[in-house]
């Protein structure tokens, strides 16, 4: 069990809620959250509909755990065609909202149709409406919430909404529950937007129960809380410096991408790393982090509540930004510092505030941001398009600017909400672009950890570091340390990788346990919790089945297996200096051992056998 | 010895673990909507605090019930609700001035924090040190050795 086995389908064209019975056949292959949702997408959409029209659906769903008192156990994922890759998109968020909607008594809510005005969902318990949200539309995140909020007069209603980005288009555009926890990439904000659904409003006092082996349960759970907390890592690492604790190392390691890829090493890297958001400012004595924050039930609390400096001149006449809230994790803080040159904390933070407030992928904004900026500099952007911002690398001036402008969907921020890709395009140098199918790059350069550059290439998602994360291995040896700068072996460790993150994304656990966690300490969880006999090698199964399911979307969408590649600045352009210096990816030496492991043709076509052996959906 | 729930707010990170658990042992399921124990998050200070029962030895609700509903237990010093005594009048949850008896609609009567009979969740589930249990008579000591800690002597 675990499961609630309920959905609940809300069709916004005709304003309908109906309660369908969860389809535990495909649990059974597919678990929940990732794995299940996109079974449910796989099933009723065509993969070539347009992403952001009224025939791409948006699926919410949690994983078995969800709600229960498992370590990390509060995620859950928005599912749907992405508008910024065309691929399958599922973002995976935590917060406080997938365990409310697994109280309220749901494992999934699918979104279908459009509405013809805004409206928003509330769910309370079993019961749930369609209400009208034209006062929110045109609000931020933050002003949204907060008149929610005010109306409920119940501050425990766990709230997800769109920004305004999403609603002015920007193609990377997040859904954002309790403030500042986002699923965040491949513009799912975007799709819940075009569907005019301003949010999701969640109160569940229900409980979530029907764990099949309550003692056995408790016993695992507590096992692995304890692997958690004597671990390096996930006991202090994270606890004190969040995701943040790598950017000293990564840059290191001469593999922190910077200036749009151009280079592999900040020099202002400890300036916006982890270690800098404990050191007392010189305005206020203050730090930069007030405090860490937990997601539902998560023993780790990697999450960073964090102040921007009153007198820095982002804020200074904006007490409204004096506030604690989510701040810098390492993704955001390299997309938003070193990909864009800027060393400013403070910066860093106020930009980190704005795509919280009104929804951006700060991976994507940072990364499209960064591709401005070399295109500025080669003279196709110029100040005419700007309006007079000069948009030059290391401006934090600059930055600040483009996340407000992106924020309202205003002037050059409807450039800049294109993402990466279609703006270098749009400017005439698509090799400027530092996206695979569309999306942008995460915070590890691929000539200093080439296991990461065949992630990225084969990610369905698009370039991502969390399809894949073989940086594990590569830098921190998790669960063993390989070299980053040799190929070999990568195919493997990537598929191992891939497979393992596909089961763990529709557990309803978070990804980050696997610092500590294998397999071997998830899979008793949710054997416990589940019915039927959830092994390691189980799990391994659904994740790979899950794994051929989102390519064969994604190629019946029409990505042919040729996008299984990286920009040619990554293959061609050697590193400039550290350890990488003078490699490039050699992404060729790995491709055709990772299709073979896979059990795909030699083109990167998914073979019959493979399709019968997984029993892929028609 | 007796023992008291001891609570550090500087410690808590906000995730709830508490709540999970003290709703299992009270109602047999993850249900922070049923906890004694909650934790209020005051989000732009960035501050989380766990609130809970602080078994008053001359305790407001147990004065105030008209039906003796609410006893000392005399091994733990909490002061428990016999639900089969209890009318659900409510009077306990006006006359406690923290807030930490409340009622139950589904049931009729009211619940509160009954220190899991000497063994409380909360404390043991609590990952980071926040709720403690631990000798009521000490409970400020951890601060009085911070303190402690800071006094300067060396021009005495």
């Amino acid at each position: 069990m675990a499961w609630t086995r309920k959905l609940l389908r809300v069709n916004l064209t005709n304003g309908t809620v109906a309660e369908e019975g969860l389809n535990m056949g495909w649990a059974n292959d597919y678990l929940g959250q990732r794995g299940l949702a996109t079974r449910y997408l796989v099933d009723e959409i065509d993969p070539q509909c347009d992403p952001l029209g009224p025939d791409n659906k948006l699926i919410m769903a949690t994983g078995p755990l969800t709600g229960t008192n498992a370590s990390t156990a509060g995620r859950y994922s928005v599912i749907c065609k992405s508008p910024l890759t065309g691929a399958v998109a599922c973002s995976n968020s935590g917060g406080f909202i997938g365990a409310e909607m697994k109280m309220a008594g749901w494992d999934m809510v699918i979104f279908e149709g459009k509405a013809a005005s805004p409206v928003y969902l509330h769910i309370v318990d079993g019961v749930a409406k369609l209400e009208p949200a034209d006062d929110l539309w045109g609000k931020s995140v933050w002003e949204a919430d907060k008149a929610l909020h005010a109306k409920f007069q119940d501050p425990q209603t766990r709230i997800a909404l769109v920004g305004r980005s999403a609603e002015q288009g920007c193609l990377y555009a997040a859904v954002v529950n309790d403030l500042h926890r986002a699923a965040g990439r491949s513009g799912v904000g975007t799709v819940m937007a075009s569907k005019n659904l301003k949010a999701v409003a969640i109160r569940g006092t229900q409980g979530v129960g029907n764990i099949e082996d309550p003692k056995k349960f408790m016993e695992t759970v507590k096992a692995g809380k304890a692997v958690l907390a004597e671990n390096a890592v996930t006991g202090q690492g994270l606890p004190t410096y969040g995701t943040q604790v790598l950017m000293n190392v990564i840059n290191e390691v001469g593999a922190l991408p910077t200036r749009n890829m151009r280079e592999v090493q900040f020099e202002g890297a400890s300036k916006v790393s982890g270690e800098a958001m404990h050191e007392p400012r010189k305005s206020d004595g203050k730090k930069n982090l007030t405090t860490n924050g937990a997601c539902f039930s998560c023993t780790i609390a990697c999450g960073r509540i964090s102040t921007i400096d009153r007198t820095h001149f982002s804020v200074k006449d904006k007490p409204e930004y004096w506030i604690n809230s989510g701040g810098l994790e390492y993704e955001a803080a390299w997309a938003l510092g070193p990909d864009t040159g800027v060393d400013d904390m403070d910066a860093l933070t106020y930009a980190n505030f704005l795509c919280n407030e009104d929804g951006m992928d700060p991976i994507s904004f940072g990364s499209t941001v960064a591709a401005a900026m070399e295109l500025y500099e080669i003279g196709a952007i110029t100040d005419s398009h700007t309006g007079g911002m000069e948009l030059k690398f290391g401006s934090a001036e600059a930055l600040c600017w483009a996340a407000e402008k992106v924020a309202k969907g205003e002037g050059f921020g409807k450039d800049l909400g294109l993402g990466s890709k279609k703006l270098c395009e749009k400017y005439g140098h698509p090799e400027l672009s530092m996206t695979v199918k569309g999306q942008e790059f995460p915070a590890y350069d691929p000539r200093g950890m080439q296991g990461m550059g065949l992630a990225y290439a084969t990610s369905n998602r698009g370039a991502c570091h969390l399809r894949g994360y073989t940086a594990a291995s590569e830098i921190l040896g998790i669960p063993e340390k390989t070299d980053p700068l040799h190929t070999e072996g990568k195919p493997g460790l990537v598929k191992a990788f891939q497979d393992a993150t596909a089961a763990v994304d529709s557990s309803g656990l978070c990804v980050f346990t696997t610092f500590a966690w294998t397999l071997d300490d998830i899979a008793p969880q949710v054997d416990a919790a589940c019915e039927g006999d959830w092994s390691p090698d189980r799990m391994l199964e659904v994740g790979e089945r899950i794994w051929n399911m989102e390519r064969d979307f994604n190629m019946k969408a029409g990505i042919a297996a040729s996008e299984d590649t990286l920009p040619k600045r990554l293959l061609s352009e050697s590193a400039n200096s550290g350890p990488a210096k003078d490699r490039v990816c050699d992404l060729d030496k790995m491709l055709p051992e990772y299709y073979a492991a896979r059990g795909w043709s030699s083109d990167g076509s998914i073979t019959s056998e493979t399709r019968q052996k997984f029993n892929l959906p028609g | 010895m007796q023992k008291s729930l001891h609570i550090d707010p500087g410690k808590c990170t906000g995730c709830l673990q508490c709540e999970s658990a003290c709703s299992l042992e009270n109602e047999g399921l993850f249900n922070p909507a049923k906890s004694r124990i909650k934790v209020f998050t005051f989000h732009e200070e960035g501050r989380f605090v766990p609130y809970t029962c602080t078994q008053c030895d001359e305790a407001w609700c147990m004065q105030a019930c008209p039906v003796d509903a609410i006893t000392l237990n005399p091994e733990n010093g909490s002061k428990d609700v016999n639900a089969d005594v209890c009318v659900g009048c409510k009077v306990c949850t006006i006359a406690c001035p923290f807030g930490t008896i409340n009622y139950n609609a589904s049931t009729g009567k009211v619940v509160k924090c009954d220190l899991c009979g000497g063994d409380p969740q909360c404390a043991e589930s609590c990952p980071t040190g926040a709720i403690t249990y631990i000798d009521s008579d000490a409970t400020g000591l951890d601060k009085m050795r911070a303190w402690a800690s800071k006094t300067d002597n060396a021009g005495a």
